[in-house]
C-alpha cells in the first residue's frame, strides 16, 4: 500500500478514535448563539473530506473556556482593542474612532482576509499598519504585538459565526499557489511539511498533543500555553521553530502566502475569533 | 551476661535503631510545612471539602481548579509537586455568598493538587487531586 | 507599576435583596514567577499580583492571597450576597506597590 494512503487511513482512524473521546460536547455556542465547527472540504484540499476547527481538538475544559466571553480570558485583550480603537495616536490627532465611528462596521472584513489590493497580497495587520502611518501619522505596531493582536482580535470579533470565504481565484490565484507550495514543502531538520502533521496525521496525538488540521479561523487565537493572544505569524513561525527550520518573517510575503492558502482551507468554517486553544 | 564490647555495641545499636523508629521526627516536605504553618498543628480529616481539577490538564500553565467547603472561614490551595507549594489562600468575608472559589493554577509537572479548609469550629479538612500535567507534541 | 494592566469583572446589574450573585474577575498581569530565566540564564525577580480583595458597601466579601502559581491573567469566580443597593469594590495588590482597582454598582431589582 502506498506510503501515503497508509499514513491517511491510519490519520482517519486515529482520528476516529480522537474525536470518539471527545464526542461528549460537539457543539460550540457563545452567548447563545450556535457557531459550527465543522464543513465539507473545499474541493481543491483534494486529501481532506471535512475541515475541522481547531477547537473540537482540544479538551473539555478549554473547550468551555471559549463558550462564554467572560470565561475566555482573550477578552481583557479585547478590552484593550476597544482602548486602543478609541486613542488618539499621531501627528494628525486622529484615533481609528475618529473615521471609522462605530468597530461594528467591520463585520464581513475577517473572512475575507488576507485579500489582495493592487496586486499586493494584503492582511489585517497590513491594513491597520497601513492607516496608522498613511492616515494617523502614527507609529506601525509590531506586526504580532500585544496592540496589534488587540486590535485584530477586536476587529475578526465583529465577524464572529460568519463563514471563512476568501478568494483564491483572479489576482489572488498566484499568491495562493505559493501558498500551497510552502504548505507542502519539507523543511527543517526534522524534514517535515504543514501537511506531514496537519493533513496526513490530524486526529492523532503527538505526545500529549491532539493534532487539529492546522485551521486559523479562530486566530488571533489566546494560548494556554503563553496566556496571550497570538496571530497566526507567530504561530507560523512557533511551528517552523519547532521543526527545526529557520522561520519565515512574520508578516513577510512566505507567511502571508501561507496566511491565504491556510485560510482558503477553512473556506466554510466559521470565524472563531479570539478562540481559546492550548 | 558478659558484656563484652561486641554485646554492648549490639544493644547499643539496638536501642539506637529503635530510637530512630519512634522517636526520631520524618522529614518534613514543603507542602507539609505549609500546612502545618496553616492549621497551626491541628489534626486535618478528610472529607467535607471538594476539589475540582481536570484528571488531565491541557497545559501546565493555566489548569482551572475550584474548590468548595461549605462552613469554611478559609480555604488553603496547594500544588504538592511545584516548587513552592502555596498557590492561593480564599478567606471568606461577611458579605460571602458561598464557600466557594474558583481560579486558575500553574502547575510544573503531574502531581496532587490539595486543599484545606479551615472550619468555623476550628477544624480542617482536606481534599485532594491527581493532575496529569503532559508535554505537547512539537515542545509546545 | 506593571505595564498594560487592565481589569475586567462581570456583575449582574440588579439583585434581589438578600440575593447571592456569582462574580467573575480577570485582570491582565503577567504574574512573573520567578522560576523563569532570561537568556544569560539568570532567574527573572518574581513580580506578581500578591493579594485580591473584595468589599461591598465596606463589608469583606473575599480577600485572597495570591502566590506564583497563580497563572498569567489572574482568574477568580466567587459568591457574593447583595443585601442592599451599593457598590463592589475590586483591589488587586501588586508586589511593585502597585494597586489596580476597579468597581461595579448594583441595584436591587
Amino acid at each position: 500500500m502506498e506510503l501515503k494512503t497508509l499514513l491517511t487511513s491510519v490519520a482517519i482512524v486515529g482520528f476516529s478514535a480522537g474525536l470518539v473521546s471527545a464526542q461528549a460536547d460537539v457543539t460550540l455556542a457563545v452567548e447563545g448563539e450556535v457557531i459550527s465547527t465543522s464543513a465539507s472540504a473545499p474541493a481543491f484540499a483534494e486529501n481532506l473530506d471535512t475541515v475541522y476547527s481547531g477547537w473540537l481538538f482540544r479538551k473539555l475544559e478549554t473547550r468551555s473556556l471559549q463558550m462564554d466571553d467572560f470565561d475566555n480570558p482573550a477578552f481583557v485583550f479585547v478590552d484593550k482593542g476597544i482602548d486602543l480603537f478609541e486613542k488618539v495616536d499621531g501627528t494628525e490627532g486622529k484615533a481609528c474612532a475618529s473615521c471609522h465611528e462605530d468597530v461594528e462596521d467591520f463585520v464581513g472584513l475577517r473572512p475575507a482576509m488576507p485579500r489582495v489590493e493592487d496586486g499586493t497580497l494584503v492582511t489585517m495587520e497590513n491594513l491597520v499598519n497601513e492607516c496608522r502611518t498613511e492616515r494617523m501619522g502614527a507609529e506601525p505596531w509590531k506586526y504580532s504585538g500585544g496592540q496589534m493582536t488587540a486590535m485584530t482580535a477586536l476587529i475578526g470579533l465583529q465577524s464572529r459565526g460568519m463563514s471563512i470565504n476568501v478568494a483564491v481565484d483572479g489576482d489572488a490565484a498566484p499568491f495562493f499557489e505559493r501558498g500551497k507550495d510552502l504548505y507542502y514543502q519539507r523543511v527543517g531538520q526534522l524534514d517535515m511539511s504543514c501537511s506531514n502533521c496537519h493533513e496526513d496525521n490530524y486526529g492523532v496525538m503527538i505526545r500529549a498533543d491532539h493534532l487539529s488540521q492546522g485551521q486559523i479561523n479562530g486566530f488571533p487565537a489566546y494560548r494556554l500555553k503563553n496566556a496571550k493572544l497570538n496571530s497566526a505569524h507567530a504561530r507560523f513561525k512557533g511551528c517552523m521553530k519547532n521543526i527545526r527550520a529557520t522561520p519565515y518573517k512574520e508578516g513577510g510575503d512566505e507567511f502571508k502566502a501561507l496566511e491565504l492558502y491556510l485560510a482558503a482551507r477553512g473556506n466554510g468554517l466559521s470565524v472563531e475569533t479570539p478562540s481559546v486553544r492550548n | 551476661m558478659d558484656f563484652t564490647r561486641r554485646n554492648i555495641l549490639a544493644i547499643g545499636s539496638g536501642a539506637f535503631a529503635v530510637a530512630s523508629v519512634a522517636g526520631m521526627p520524618a522529614f518534613a516536605s514543603k507542602t507539609d510545612d505549609a500546612i502545618a504553618a496553616f492549621t497551626g498543628g491541628v489534626g486535618v480529616t478528610e472529607g467535607g471539602i471538594d476539589l475540582t481539577a481536570p484528571e488531565i490538564a491541557e497545559n501546565g500553565n493555566t489548569v482551572p481548579v475550584a474548590v468548595s467547603a461549605p462552613g469554611a472561614v478559609s480555604i488553603m490551595l496547594l500544588a504538592t509537586g511545584n516548587p513552592t507549594p502555596a498557590v492561593a489562600t480564599f478567606n471568606f468575608g461577611s458579605l460571602a455568598g458561598s464557600r466557594r472559589g474558583s481560579t486558575r493554577i500553574r502547575l510544573a509537572k503531574t502531581q496532587d493538587v490539595v486543599a484545606i479548609a479551615k472550619m468555623e469550629d476550628g477544624t480542617f479538612r482536606r481534599a485532594g487531586a491527581t493532575v496529569k500535567v503532559t508535554i505537547g507534541g512539537c515542545g509546545g | 507599576m506593571a505595564k498594560g494592566v487592565k481589569p475586567r469583572v462581570k456583575v449582574p446589574k440588579t439583585a434581589a435583596a438578600g440575593e447571592t450573585i456569582t462574580i467573575k474577575t480577570l485582570i491582565s498581569h503577567k504574574m512573573e514567577s520567578g522560576r523563569r530565566k532570561d537568556a544569560d540564564g539568570n532567574f527573572i525577580p518574581r513580580s506578581i499580583i500578591n493579594r485580591f480583595v473584595v468589599d461591598f458597601n465596606d463589608q469583606n466579601v473575599i480577600d485572597v492571597t495570591l502566590e506564583p502559581a497563580i497563572s498569567t491573567n489572574p482568574y477568580f469566580q466567587f459568591d457574593a450576597v447583595v443585601p442592599e443597593a451599593g457598590e463592589f469594590k475590586f483591589t488587586w495588590y501588586d508586589d511593585d506597590g502597585s494597586v489596580y482597582e476597579t468597581s461595579k454598582k448594583i441595584k436591587i431589582a
